[in-house]
């Protein structure tokens, strides 16, 4: 063994974060081929991308196991390429496909593979926290130490669901993460325009609970919180509320642009300084855990993987036509 | 065979079912302690424990979601709203999450859940707490919609409900939990879909259900005093709709008569209308009358209340109208 070797427990972390920093950029690569799909109308509806919150969903989907649940909004391409479904069964449910991870009948906004606990992406705004605790309720009264991350919006913590669930959940001692995605936005309206209490961490107490407000563009810092919360979840049976605090660097859906007229260039570009992805890849660089030349190759890698998802999913057949009346009712 | 109330049969279908299968449980407001605001759940508590018998906050569009969480993770929920006026609230949860979580997965994720409570008008609640809800939740695809006007048939549609894996909601009549009638003791199952002929007639068919079956009852005596043989159908689904018994019967007597406690735009009868115009026009003698609460919103004194409800009186006219037994108004 020479003076140079890393531990097992070094080497176990840098192949964790390469992990990380791979899924950070197989998201950023879907999403852009996602836009461009979009603008070919190969995508219908409402598209809404995660590019600049990567770190969020990569961060807290680390801190997990298998078999746990996690919930999302309609913002969820990311969280759900990272619970393990395929770039292909997205990309082809986001063009409406029958190879898609919900048949076709969801798209973008209703990604779901129950046998991985994706539990979906739902587009009522706050909607589905109630879902997350309910989930988390299932978990604790089977006797299972499974728990379930919710990720929301900053918008939804002006919904009753929001308020209503986070009381239950702490009423009823719930293993399950309220994960706030605080990208400032709620659409075109700041959050400290519409909301009397900005640093959301605070609501933790009015339900006396656990709450941590964590750097969303770091995703070191995020799995750590997020792993901190599981574990007060699992063993404890604990609920926590995170704010991660992010930015989106997209418009708030394709048919937003860019920074629109409630957000600056400046601060659009500021933020673009702290890209998440590139923050990660410079921290590896300098500790010798990848080189320019490897990061090209892992950036290669996936982009073949995205470019190959999007040959698929253009290729893949339409459902059905009889699939217009299945699944309306279980047997 | 054993007598009980509704209320009573409603009881021993929640016991017989949470004796049955442990996934089942029953949330809702009062359901534990207080032994539920309408007594349905007497016992329960005791014999099931806290965690099967689930006192919640008045929080419905919260703890509504949560069940519909549950279901997802698996579980079996009952979930008690003490009035539907009340579950209001709650529609985003029923309507958005419950009713089209199977379709919107793709058909991954069934929603084996109930929904239940009192619904239509008591006496002198006044116009929040007397409505009756059927045309609202019957609208939707993914729901089932049951409202039993029986103890027998209160016992075995819920039961039916509690195995049925989607979202079935329970409309109980406010005014029936004190009406008596025989109930089989043990395994005793009403299919949902099912109508059912209350009694046989020959000259007009009364179509109701739920409390407007003790209407259509009285209505029936009255007429058969005055040498007209009415048979009275029971709807006891309103989702789906039992439509060849409602067809056959029509094409027996010629003449129909639909009476509901809802009000009368876009109501259930407005529907039974339409079928019958379509599938049965040539075996029609009369157009087909309706009889429904007045279309305002309930008024408190019990003199105009009972002006605005149906009743045996105006079910009486109507079938005297579709006989033609009374002159035509002039114009």
């Amino acid at each position: 063994m020479t003076a140079t070797a890393r531990s097992p427990k070094d080497t176990a972390q840098s192949e964790l974060h390469l992990k990380m920093l791979r899924q950070m950029l197989l998201i950023r690569r879907f999403e852009e081929k996602a836009a461009e799909a979009y603008a070919l109308g190969k995508i219908g509806g409402f598209c809404h991308l995660y590019i600049g919150q990567e770190a969020v969903g990569v961060g807290a989907l680390a801190a997990l196991r298998e078999d746990d649940y996690v919930i999302c909004s309609y913002r969820e391409h990311g969280q759900a390429l990272v619970k393990g479904i395929s770039a292909n069964a997205v990309m082809a449910e986001l063009f409406g496909k029958a190879t898609g991870c919900s048949k076709g009948k969801g798209g973008s906004m209703h990604l779901f593979d129950a046998k991985r606990g994706f539990m979906g992406g739902h587009a009522i705004v706050g909607g589905h926290i109630p879902l997350a605790a309910g989930l988390a309720f299932a978990s604790k009264y089977k006797g299972s130490d499974q728990v379930c991350v919710c990720f929301f919006g900053e918008a939804a913590v002006n919904i009753g669901a929001f308020h209503e669930t986070l009381n239950m959940a702490s009423v009823w001692k719930l293993p399950v993460i309220f994960l706030c995605e605080n990208n400032r936005y709620g659409m075109g309206t700041a959050f400290e325009r519409v909301a009397a209490v900005t640093d959301i961490v605070e609501h933790a107490c009015s339900y006396d609970r656990a709450a941590e407000l964590v750097d969303g563009m770091n995703v070191l810092t995020v799995y750590d919180a997020t792993r901190r919360a599981v574990e007060r979840a699992r063993k404890q049976s604990h609920p926590t509320l995170l704010e991660v605090r992010t930015y989106r660097f997209m418009g708030h859906s394709m048919s937003d642009p860019l920074h629109g007229v409630y957000r600056t260039k400046d601060e659009v570009e500021e933020q673009k300084a702290r890209d998440p992805i590139t923050h990660l890849a410079g921290k590896l660089k300098e500790e010798g855990i990848i080189d320019q030349q490897g990061l090209d190759a892992l950036d290669a890698e996936v982009l073949a993987e995205v470019e190959a998802s999007v040959k698929f999913a253009d290729e893949s057949p339409d459902p059905d036509p009889d699939e217009l009346y299945t699944d309306v009712l279980a047997d | 065979m054993p007598t009980l109330t509704y209320r009573d049969a409603l009881n021993q279908a929640l016991r017989e079912e949470m004796q049955r299968d442990p996934n089942v449980f029953l949330m809702g407001e009062e359901v534990g302690v207080y032994q539920g605001a309408y007594k349905v759940s007497r016992g329960l508590l005791e014999e099931f424990g806290p965690e099967r018998v689930v006192d919640t906050p008045i929080a419905e569009l919260g703890f509504t979601g949560i069940g519909v969480g549950a279901a997802m993770g698996g579980l079996r929920p009952v979930v008690e709203f003490m009035t539907w006026n009340f579950a209001l609230l709650a529609l985003d949860q029923i309507v958005n999450s419950a009713a089209k979580m199977l379709y919107m997965s793709g058909g991954q994720i069934p929603m084996p859940i109930v929904f239940r409570g009192p619904s239509g008008a008591a006496l002198q609640l006044a116009s929040q707490h007397s409505q009756a809800w059927e045309s609202w939740l019957a609208h939707i695809p993914g729901l089932k919609v049951v409202a039993p006007a029986t103890p027998a048939d209160a016992k075995g549609l819920l039961k039916s409900a509690i195995r049925d894996n989607n979202p079935v909601i329970v409309l109980e009549g406010e005014m029936l939990y004190n009406l008596k009638g025989e109930v089989p003791d043990g395994e005793h199952i009403v299919p949902i879909g099912r109508a059912e002929v209350k009694r046989e007639g020959t000259d007009v068919t009364l179509v109701c259900h739920s409390k407007t079956l003790v209407v259509a009852q009285k209505a029936a005596d009255q007429l058969a005093e005055q040498d007209v043989s009415a048979e009275v159908l029971d709807l006891r689904s309103l989702r789906p709709l039992d439509e060849a018994a409602i067809l056959e019967s029509v094409r027996k007597t010629n003449r129909a008569v639909v009476v509901e406690e809802g009000w009368p735009h876009v109501g259930i009868g407005a529907q039974l209308v339409d079928l019958i115009q379509r599938e049965a026009f040539d075996d029609l003698d009369a157009p087909v009358q309706r009889v429904t609460q007045a279309d305002v919103p309930m008024p408190y004194n019990k003199h105009l209340e009972r002006a605005a409800k149906a009743s045996p009186e105006k079910v009486v006219a109507a079938a005297r109208r579709v006989l033609y037994l009374d002159p035509s108004p002039q114009p």
